[in-house]
């Protein structure tokens, strides 16, 4: 089969890199979310972006993590599915607040970039990295791993359906290597 | 350090006269005391108790005013409840819900653990924190007249958020359980909006 290989490559090359970002915009509009909270982060800038932007959406700029499951919980009482976004160091911060998602099978769909596992360079950032999927599988939040902008767009779109669908407590971990080194 | 204002005013008479004709209004409660205290007013479809993710309640309050524009939020924690969630404060200053109101009642004790000193109950002033982070209204009340006051303010929209917190005394009334599954509290206040269980 080399020459389809070879002609994905061409076509890959004519279209350019898949804008994640956006498609994870397009599959989160998709399922009609209608709450958005976050931390700053590099990974999940343009999403933000593009989320900030629009004004069918309620953003929430948190001061930590935690308090974007307490906000998911309240949103979804209220009938609106929402998602938090955040790096893998805030995943840390959320573990207690987690247990009212769990405890409550309240639906919660969380997107974390990973920092800390792929040419890292800030050796601070390993221990959190190291824990991450530990610590959520600890507390009962199922993870599912994307390592290719491609599986990234797939794997959201299965979270987000076991989320609002099925009641569950879903973190997609994006990995560093999708995301690409940080310049420093 | 400032000196602490001490309570006076009976915390389950607080929230009784908060709660009376309640009309439309949603309530989220903080794990303890204010749970207890809110089911002894009388249980209501429009309450969602947390008995435990200490910080929670006024951040869940936010996620459910945004939800419901129509509908007045009231969050009935106290003061170490919110003292773990201050960040949250911050969120909700610049969310700037209209009708999204946090009581907190104030002992100036954590008293589900043992009645030990709060940082209210050292001097901390949790109404000037909210008023600096930009709240629409922030007030300590101490007395019946300044319930009597946030009692008519819950009934009005503003023009964001509002903190008013309710100086009561440090005391342990019998407890009123109200219901601890998750699930159950979470559909009820769904239905009675409402919304489909899945």
């Amino acid at each position: 089969m080399r020459t389809i290989a070879i002609d994905d490559r061409a076509a890959a090359s004519e279209v350019g890199p898949l804008d994640w970002p956006k498609e994870l915009y397009r599959v989160l509009k998709q399922h009609e979310v209608r709450q958005m909270s976050y931390v700053p982060d590099a990974g999940h800038s343009r999403l933000i972006e593009l989320f900030l932007a629009d004004t069918d959406v309620v953003s929430n700029l948190l001061t930590t993590e935690e308090e974007g499951v307490a906000i998911a919980a309240g949103a979804w009482l209220g009938g609106q599915r929402s998602v938090l976004l955040m790096q893998s160091s805030g995943v840390g911060n959320c573990i207690n607040m987690l247990s009212l998602a769990t405890i409550g099978r309240f639906p919660l769909l969380m997107l974390v970039t990973m920092r800390g596992e792929w040419a890292e360079f800030n050796p601070w950032q390993v221990p959190m990295g190291l824990a991450t999927e530990p610590a959520l599988a600890a507390i009962g939040v199922r993870t599912l791993r994307a390592d290719t902008p491609a599986d990234l767009v797939e794997t959201v779109r299965s979270a987000a359906a076991l989320a609002y669908g099925a009641d569950q407590q879903v973190a997609v971990i994006i990995s560093q290597r999708l995301l690409g080194t940080k310049q420093w | 350090m400032v000196s602490a204002v001490i309570g006076s005013l009976e915390r389950r008479a607080v929230v009784a006269r908060l709660l009376r004709d309640r009309d439309g209004l949603l309530v989220v409660t903080g794990l303890g005391s204010p749970s207890y205290d809110v089911h002894a007013a009388g249980d209501h479809d429009g309450n969602f108790y947390l008995w435990g993710a200490m910080g929670a309640a006024a951040l869940v309050g936010l996620g459910l005013a945004q939800a419901k524009p129509d509908r007045t939020v009231m969050v009935v924690t106290g003061d170490g409840e919110q003292l773990m969630g201050l960040g949250g404060l911050a969120t909700i200053a610049i969310a700037a819900p209209v009708n999204l109101v946090i009581v907190v009642l104030d002992n100036g004790h954590d008293g589900e653990t043992g009645m030990q000193r709060s940082h209210t109950g050292l001097g901390i002033d949790l109404a000037a924190i909210a008023g600096a982070a930009g709240f629409a209204e922030a007030v300590t009340v101490t007395d019946r007249a300044g319930l009597e006051s946030v009692a008519r303010a819950i009934r009005e929209r503003a023009s964001g958020p509002r903190l008013y917190v309710v100086k009561v005394k440090a005391e342990s009334p019998p407890r009123s359980l109200p219901p601890r599954d998750g699930v159950h509290l979470k559909n009820r206040l769904r239905t009675h909006l409402g919304f489909a269980v899945a």
